[in-house]
């Protein structure tokens, strides 16, 4: 396990080792993917209350449940990264940022379409939606000081700092937000909780969870690869690999 | 730790407008407001709080990115981290000077605006209590993304985009802590979580700042 | 399947627009994300030829 553990750490295992897993994850999250979109947008039972436009929730909720996960993940890799210092963490951050930004966006944008028939507003201070958009302020700090100087250890460092205070502070954020929606809670019945949702309905709720997270590990070791190519263009392996 | 105080409060007493800008700054954006949304007195003491509370956001992050420029491009900073004396405890000191020309500054003017603002008494001494609270809290916040960014000359944009999120849950008590005070409920629920977050983030933060200040130097 | 014909598919109780759109914007953040994956990894490796072709000239 250990063993495991160091050789991912380094450039050239990963490299080889993601080589071959990369296919089997790709093919996994199309097989997922359209699996549970087909399943969502045909098979489930529509809601006794929302009708047909609870559809939606079989993209909003698993793309704010991994949105989530992945600053989790990202702010792991910079744990890893200040600690052991090993390149690869840092490679690692750099790269789940922006797909963690695009998935908070497409979160914010399924919950704001999905607000309009159901609460007849486009966008509600919603605890979720709300906490969702204080994720996405998030990822945005990360990416911009990440970006301020390319490839520079110290801003990576820095970084890192910044994605681990982050995720210290997400749940006293989250907290406050939820405190502060009942405080404020007028009329409007969140979107997501229900009493008891039945199998019909969850079952490819699981479906698309897992697609996500599928397609979110596909693109993150995607662009670690490339990454990787970037920053060890010098060592001899990346020059034997053919057509690189 | 002591030294450290009393060099930064002599230094900022050099340069008074560097006390005095931020504290403009924080009158200026608050007396916008009447004209913004109509001189109203329940619209006002309405909207008070937020308004105070922003404000005070806005200007601890205006002054915060001066921290440890000076100290950074002399080579102050350096000179420390080389030397005998704990970084943490210097970083604490100027926290605290820091603080002490800011945030306690803004505590002490507060009760001003409540008044401009038609807040009665109660929500007034909140509204101290509340900043006298919570404004360590953001100084402390505000320090580590200042050292986080010592090395970019980027400045105080980045800064905000980097420190604003985590100020969040300081500005819903603080506002909600002013708010129920203003309409005669209990509050000491609001004034023990306030403390609780100012307790941790004195604890924490200034690791963070610390490694951040380490992290600068390094490149 | 939950619907009587394809019509009532787009259509979708009325919500058709609202759920169409929503899958229409995944499938958007999904298709940037794949076109920007294979745009960087093309980018990186035609740097790389270039970094070597510096260094044969040098």
């Amino acid at each position: 396990m250990w063993s495991l553990f160091h050789k991912l750490g380094s450039p050239r295992p990963f490299y080889e080792i993601s080589d071959r897993l990369l296919p089997i994850l790709g093919c996994l999250t199309v097989i997922f993917l359209s699996v549970g979109t087909i399943w969502a947008l045909g098979f489930a039972p529509p809601d006794y209350q929302q009708g047909e436009s609870v559809r939606i929730m079989y993209v909003h909720v698993p793309s704010a449940i991994v949105a989530q996960s992945s600053y989790m993940i990202m702010a792991i890799a910079g744990a890893v990264f200040l600690i052991w210092r090993i390149k690869i963490a840092d490679i690692a951050l750099q790269c789940a940022a922006p797909i963690g930004a695009s998935l908070t966006l497409l979160a914010l944008a399924t919950g704001a379409i999905w607000g309009k028939p159901t609460w007849g507003a486009w966008w509600v201070w919603d605890a979720r939606l709300t906490s969702t958009l204080i994720l996405f302020f998030l990822f945005i700090g990360v990416i911009v000081l990440r970006s301020a100087k390319e490839g520079s250890e110290a801003v990576g460092r820095a970084t890192a700092t910044l994605a681990v205070v982050g995720l210290v502070n997400l749940p006293v954020i989250k907290f406050s937000v939820d405190w502060w929606f009942t405080l404020h809670q007028s009329s409007s019945f969140s979107l997501t909780e229900k009493p008891s949702m039945p199998v019909e309905m969850w079952l490819p709720l699981v479906v698309m969870v897992a697609g996500f997270y599928l397609f979110f590990f596909y693109v993150w070791i995607f662009s670690v690869r490339t990454e990787i190519l970037k920053r060890e263009y010098r060592s001899q392996w990346v020059r034997f690999i053919h057509d690189v | 730790m002591l030294e450290t105080i009393r060099r930064d409060l002599l230094l900022h007493f050099r340069k008074p407008a560097d006390i005095l800008n931020p504290l403009a700054f924080f009158v200026l954006i608050i007396s916008l407001f009447p004209f913004g949304v109509g001189p109203s007195a329940s619209i006002l003491s309405e909207i008070s709080a937020g308004v105070i509370w922003v404000a005070a956001l806005l200007t601890t992050l205006f002054s915060i990115d001066m921290m440890f420029k000076s100290d950074y491009e002399d080579g102050t900073l350096e000179q420390i981290v080389l030397g005998k004396e704990s970084l943490l405890l210097v970083v604490y000191g100027k926290v605290f000077a820091q603080w002490l020309v800011g945030g306690l500054m803004i505590t002490l003017m507060s009760p001003l605006f409540g008044m401009m603002f038609y807040v009665n008494n109660d929500g007034i001494f909140a509204t101290a209590l509340a900043l006298m609270l919570a404004t360590p809290t953001m100084t402390l916040l505000g320090s580590i993304g200042a050292a986080l960014t010592l090395g970019l000359n980027k400045g105080g944009v980045l800064i905000s985009i980097l420190v604003l999120p985590l100020y969040l849950p300081v500005l819903i008590l603080g506002v909600a802590m002013i708010d129920s005070a203003i309409v005669g409920d209990d509050y000491v629920g609001h004034v023990f979580w306030l403390a609780a977050i100012l307790v941790v983030s004195t604890g924490f933060a200034p690791l963070a700042t610390e490694l951040g200040i380490r992290i600068s130097l390094s490149e | 399947m939950m619907f009587k014909g394809f019509n009532d598919f787009i259509l979708m109780g009325g919500h058709g627009l609202y759920v169409w759109s929503a899958y229409g914007f995944a499938l958007l953040v999904i298709g940037y994300t794949l076109i920007r994956l294979a745009m960087d990894r093309r980018k990186v490796i035609e740097l790389n030829k270039k970094r070597k072709s510096e260094e044969l000239d040098s």
